[in-house]
């Protein structure tokens, strides 16, 4: 079995078809002269100019426009006066048109990808996209068009390019599996755009794969299961076919309020650990953010996001969400998360350990810059602040201060800020004990579910031999959720759940009896979450 | 030379699409066209040049334009990246 990140959901049971890419060699081209070079350059522009925009009216049909003007971008990029004039340049100076090429779009592709910029280093695999395009018109190499494949095909390579996917019918294709790629990657897109099941991230998927290999490709769990049986295959035709008929049934939920069956009222809002994650939680009908988990901008980085890249991405949500509640964790980080330029000593016990709220009380200066960015950001939506690990009253009391802080230096400087609610996350035992007391000092609260059951059954969930005990539904978890919930509701509060128990079907019962009010989910989760609340009695 | 100086609104800032509109835009003109942000000068009928130099939305960019005709693309320009480059 071969394992990936599933990046868009479904079961794909099919016959491999394995694209190899053919090595763009060009050290047997003889340069014959200058001129005769550009003439070659010219025509493969033309050619590549052509293909691009065929393959791009098929995209805006299959894909929508979206998808379509990434492809227009292309084109201008090839068209690019200084890419050009640098092209040619190098062809004078002796250089196959090959060699021009591929010179020039490496020099960019450099460029690129060292701007601090997401977006722009995003546009790395568009100049690589290009480059090979064209030296694969330059060698007379055909390209490979996925638009010819027979149907039941699960289609596998090392990458997915807009202009290898263009033609592309989804009802030929069974199943996406790629080498590279995430969540966010250009074929993760296009698959969930056209409902394909797909699982990236398949290390050496075109090795490990044969032409004609049967297939099971898992897009919920990145599975990919080669030669299955027919028990196997029967089991998962019967997953698929429900999945299915659940996906078309929860749609209906899309733009229907979040009502008990007995009329009363509730919310069901998604977690989010970017700012471009809001997308699906609209497309799914969320009504609110519940939870942004802001250390994942902290992440996968050599340097501290500034205040002005912080207060970009948090007024982006906020923006986005269009008056709706958006409510930002702040920084989250030790325990498991370990952030390499934040020198955070190696600790015996890192989940009862120098982290979330205690660290950023130790450290006012990095603490202040993501208070600012989020207070000057509340001017464009309706922003939360909610803080993580807290266990006693003093905590809370000081950040506050610094939150007061904050504000007035921003008024000094004569920058809007609005009155942002202060809420916590209640996540360990000793916040949900003393909750009575904590709810008079906090706006709001929302349980976290996954490390409040860890704490109270004092069970690490990656340890084997005692995960058993992890569980939500175990009593005294239960009881932990029960008595904060009461206590808020008794301090007249809001409360919400924003860990996985929020969308376990065997809790929302419980919960909805309890009178939690709002309910935060992962995106996929939301429309079940509102389904099964629409079916209970609070 | 002709000039004035405008901020970016649309929130991406100059990425891809507004870039592509941008540059298409500018030329049917004759003139030389260069946007410039601090120590920053950049090509504005080159998409690659816009899109490497990352400009932002809420900066301020000079725009200078250059030719017979000057006047009529820095008014186009300016109208353009105002109005938010087709995003606002």
């Amino acid at each position: 079995m071969l394992k990936g990140t599933g990046v868009s959901d479904g079961c794909g049971i099919g016959t491999a078809v394995v694209i190899k890419e053919e090595a763009l060699d060009y050290s047997a081209v003889i340069y014959t002269s200058a001129d005769e070079e550009k003439a070659r350059l010219n025509a493969a522009v033309n050619t590549f100019c052509k293909k691009t925009e065929n393959i791009a009216a098929a995209l805006e049909k299959n894909a929508g426009e979206k998808e379509a003007a990434i492809l227009h971008g292309h084109i201008e990029m090839i068209h690019d006066p200084f890419m050009v004039s640098q092209m040619q340049e190098q062809i004078d100076a002796g250089a196959v048109a090959e060699a021009a090429v591929e010179t020039v779009c490496n020099t960019f592709m450099e460029m690129f990808a060292g701007v601090q910029d997401e977006l722009t280093r995003q546009r790395v695999s568009d100049i690589r996209d290009i480059r090979d395009d064209m030296l694969r018109i330059l060698l007379g190499i055909r390209s490979v068009d996925l638009g010819a494949v027979p149907p039941g095909s699960v289609l596998v390579a090392r990458d997915f390019t807009p202009s290898m996917t263009g033609r592309l019918k989804k009802e030929n294709v069974q199943a996406i599996v790629a080498e590279v790629g995430g969540m966010t990657s250009h074929s993760a897109i296009l698959a969930r755009a056209m409902g394909i099941p797909a699982v990236l991230s398949v290390p050496s998927a075109t090795q490990a794969i044969r032409d004609g290999d049967s297939l099971i490709v898992d897009g919920f769990t990145g599975e990919i299961l080669t030669d299955p049986d027919a028990q196997t295959v029967a089991g998962y035709r019967a997953r698929q076919a429900q999945w299915d008929q659940e996906k078309e049934a929860l749609l209906s939920f899309c733009r229907l309020p979040t009502v008990t069956a007995n009329g009363v009222q509730k919310a069901v809002y998604g977690n989010i650990g970017r700012p471009e994650d809001v997308q699906s939680v609209v497309q799914n009908g969320g009504e609110g953010i519940g939870l942004f988990r802001t250390e994942f901008l902290f992440m996968d980085r050599a340097s501290e996001p500034s205040e002005e890249e912080q207060f970009e991405a948090y007024s982006t949500v906020a923006k986005a969400m269009n008056g709706r509640e958006v409510i930002i964790r702040t920084l989250d980080i030790g325990g498991d998360k370990e952030i390499p330029y934040l020198s955070i000593e190696k600790e015996e016990n890192p989940f009862l350990g120098h982290r979330a709220i205690r660290y950023c009380l130790d450290h006012q200066e990095l603490f202040k810059r993501q208070l600012r960015a989020i207070l000057r950001a509340s001017a464009y939506g309706n922003l939360k602040i909610m803080l993580p690990l807290v266990t006693s009253a003093q905590e809370i009391e000081a950040a506050r201060q610094l939150i007061d802080t904050c504000k007035q230096e921003l008024q000094n400087a004569g920058v809007a800020v609005r009155a942002v609610p202060v809420g916590i996350m209640v996540e360990t035992p000793a916040a949900a004990l003393i909750s009575d007391e904590l709810a008079g000092m906090a706006d709001f609260f929302s349980i976290g579910t996954n490390d409040l059951t860890g704490y109270v059954m004092a069970v690490d969930r990656g340890n084997a031999a005692v995960a058993g005990l992890y569980d939500i539904m175990q009593p005294p978890v239960l009881r932990a959720i029960e008595m904060t919930i009461k206590n808020a509701k008794k301090a007249g509060i809001p409360v919400g759940m924003c860990g996985e128990g929020a969308a376990d079907e065997r809790l929302i019962p419980k919960l909805l009896e309890w009178g939690l009010d709002e309910f935060s989910v992962s995106a996929s989760s939301i429309l079940r979450t509102r389904k099964i609340i629409s079916e209970q009695n609070a | 030379m002709v000039s004035k100086k405008v901020k970016i609104i649309n929130e991406q800032g100059f990425h891809m699409r507004p870039a592509n509109d941008f540059v298409r835009e500018m030329a049917k003109f004759k003139s030389d066209i260069h946007l410039v942000m601090g120590e920053k000068d950049v090509n504005g009928k080159s998409i690659m040049n816009i899109m490497a130099a990352c400009i932002k939305y809420g900066s301020e960019i000079e725009v200078r334009c250059d030719g017979e005709d000057e006047q009529a693309m820095l008014d186009k320009a300016v109208e353009m990246i105002s109005s938010g480059l087709g995003e606002v």
